[in-house]
């Protein structure tokens, strides 16, 4: 039997008498890239926020990394890794100080921190900005260094919200190809964006309109079932049909 | 029309960071001009000095005629700028931020309501709203209509569309393409290649430099590679093989297909062969032509 890294059924948040997320059920197994794609207002961010441990649902249930996101919250906060498209890391820290601050809060010892942090810099090929102010770093060099940050404890899963926003083509690609390499070693890989080539890059894809989710499979099988050329077309057809803003 | 030369800005102790190294360029009545380049190569600074907000080391700029260090007060009656950053007061309502930038240059909603009509109006059911309450896509809107509502000739526009779903990027593109019809010169700066090719012309910037100026297809038409898309089973460990391989000069990810430079010596066949070898099913090559995204890769490498 394949691992569910992420297994939630009717998942639902309520504001007021505003259902944000209705009724989501899905899963996703371990070592997969999974894109969670959406229009602005679908409802992306409050369901990655109930499956993070952060808020929690009005109704349905579920697991994250193993731990239940009603009862053990807690947990899966400690055990996934994060990664927010506006704040992920301290700009007025230098770079190997944002990385001994999460690896802390993370619960990795001194030791563990410092020998991960030379070979990450090393591998980022970041050795010469290891004093620098995270501000003065351009910002893709920005989403690379949180990205690894956000894995530095080798989490079962990763979220990714939007990670590669206003990010050029070619630095993106550098990017893409981390998520990768995290998913061949084994993390899985939940990542928002608005870029549809980027939906073609993950396993499988779903794509919410109005908080439901309203399409999920692979990108191949999503363009034959709705006889399009390019994800953009697949998610121009689902976009259209929203009614809420 | 906006004239500028030789513009120069570093920052920095002793100028050590250079963010523009002469820049030059022109832009005519009803043009979309698109700046284009990797993050940190210099937009920012460059629409900054364009809207008189820093003062540049060195060179000129003329929007419609008046210098942007000389007439700065002129220049922000006759430029809307959109910053990066949502710029809008977040507990303001949708209605009173507008009031307040249609205050600031003593006018009022009613007066100039007309330009802004087309894109208001997909907001104004929810002019009570908290600015900071709403959608990506209506943020947008907002700061577009904030940015309008001093009935502007020349709009400054750094990176709007950051964020924003793909139909509310197309909507925003189809409002700029009517305000260019009114004559509007639209200065705008985006990581969305598919919104390059609706610019009249861009230009690519890197380290502080306009490495090309031309029209979308004008710079497809200069792009000097042999390119061809490859596709196939195992995607991302293709891109590595085909990195190894002594034919292909470059190798990137294009949404469900890899796109390659190739040797002047390149064999589609024997490449299949060896893809076929190596475990690759349904491996299918094929010459395609480029991308405004294909050439940036190449003059960014």
């Amino acid at each position: 039997m394949s691992n569910k890294v992420i297994d939630v059924s009717n998942l639902t948040k309520m504001f007021g008498n505003f259902t944000a997320v209705d009724h989501i059920t899905f899963d996703v197994e371990e070592g997969e890239i999974f894109g969670f794609l959406g229009a602005n207002g679908a409802g992306k961010t409050t369901a990655m926020q109930m499956l993070c441990g952060i808020s929690m649902p009005t109704a349905g249930e579920g697991t994250v990394a193993g731990y239940d996101i009603i009862k053990e919250n807690e947990l899966i906060k400690r055990n996934i890794g994060y990664m927010s498209q506006k704040f992920s890391l301290y700009e007025d820290l230098k770079v190997w100080e944002n990385i001994r601050l999460f690896g802390g809060i993370y619960g990795l010892s001194d030791k563990v921190i410092a020998e991960k942090t030379d070979a990450l810099l090393k591998q980022l090929n970041f050795q010469q900005e290891r004093n620098t102010l995270v501000k003065y770093l351009p910002l893709g060099w920005k989403q690379k260094l949180a990205f690894s940050v956000a894995i530095f404890h080798e989490p079962e899963i990763v979220f990714l919200d939007e990670p590669t926003g206003g990010v050029d083509p070619a630095m993106r690609r550098q990017f893409w190809e981390m998520i990768y390499d995290a998913a061949d070693r084994g993390i899985t890989v939940f990542v928002t964006t608005h870029y549809m080539d980027e939906a073609e890059y993950c396993n499988r894809v779903s794509i919410m309109v109005d908080g439901h989710i309203d399409a999920l499979d692979s990108p191949a099988a999503l363009r034959k079932q709705f006889n399009a050329d390019t994800m953009d077309e697949v998610f121009r057809q689902l976009a259209r049909k929203a009614e809420r803003d | 029309m906006i004239k500028v030369k030789d513009l120069y800005k570093s920052y920095g102790k002793s100028g050590k960071i250079k963010a523009l190294n002469g820049v030059s360029f022109k832009v005519d009545d009803g043009e979309i001009f698109g700046v284009i380049g990797p993050d940190g190569a210099g937009k920012t600074s460059l629409f900054r000095i364009l809207a008189s907000l820093i003062l540049p080391d060195s060179g000129s700029a003329l929007m419609n005629g008046h210098d942007v260090v000389q007439d700065y007060r002129r220049i922000r009656q006759i430029i809307g700028y959109m910053p990066g950053r949502f710029s809008l007061y977040q507990d303001l309502s949708v209605e009173e931020n507008l009031t307040f930038f249609a205050t600031l240059f003593n006018t009022t909603i009613e007066e100039n309501y007309h330009l802004i009509k087309d894109i208001y109006q997909q907001i104004e059911p929810f002019k009570d709203r908290r600015a900071g309450a709403l959608s990506g896509g209506m943020k947008q809107k907002l700061a577009l209509s904030c940015a309008l509502i001093h009935k502007p000739e020349i709009l400054i526009l750094d990176e709007p569309t950051t964020g924003v779903d793909p139909v509310s990027r197309k909507e925003f593109w189809d409002m700029l393409a009517r305000l260019k019809e009114q004559g509007l010169i639209i200065l705008v700066s985006t990581a969305y290649m598919d919104e390059a090719s609706r610019c009249d012309r861009i230009a690519l910037i890197k380290d502080g430099e306009f490495i090309a100026t031309d029209t979308p297809q004008g710079i497809i038409n200069d792009y000097s590679d042999i390119l061809w898309s490859v596709e196939g089973s195992r995607m991302s460990a293709m891109l590595k093989e085909l990195r190894t391989h002594d034919m292909v000069m470059s190798s990137f990810a294009f949404g469900d297909k890899i796109h390659i430079t190739v040797d002047a010596g390149f064999r589609r066949n024997e490449l299949e062969q060896y893809l076929t070898n190596k475990d690759f099913r349904d491996v299918n090559i094929a010459p395609i032509e480029p991308t405004v995204e294909d050439c940036f890769m190449a003059l960014t490498r």
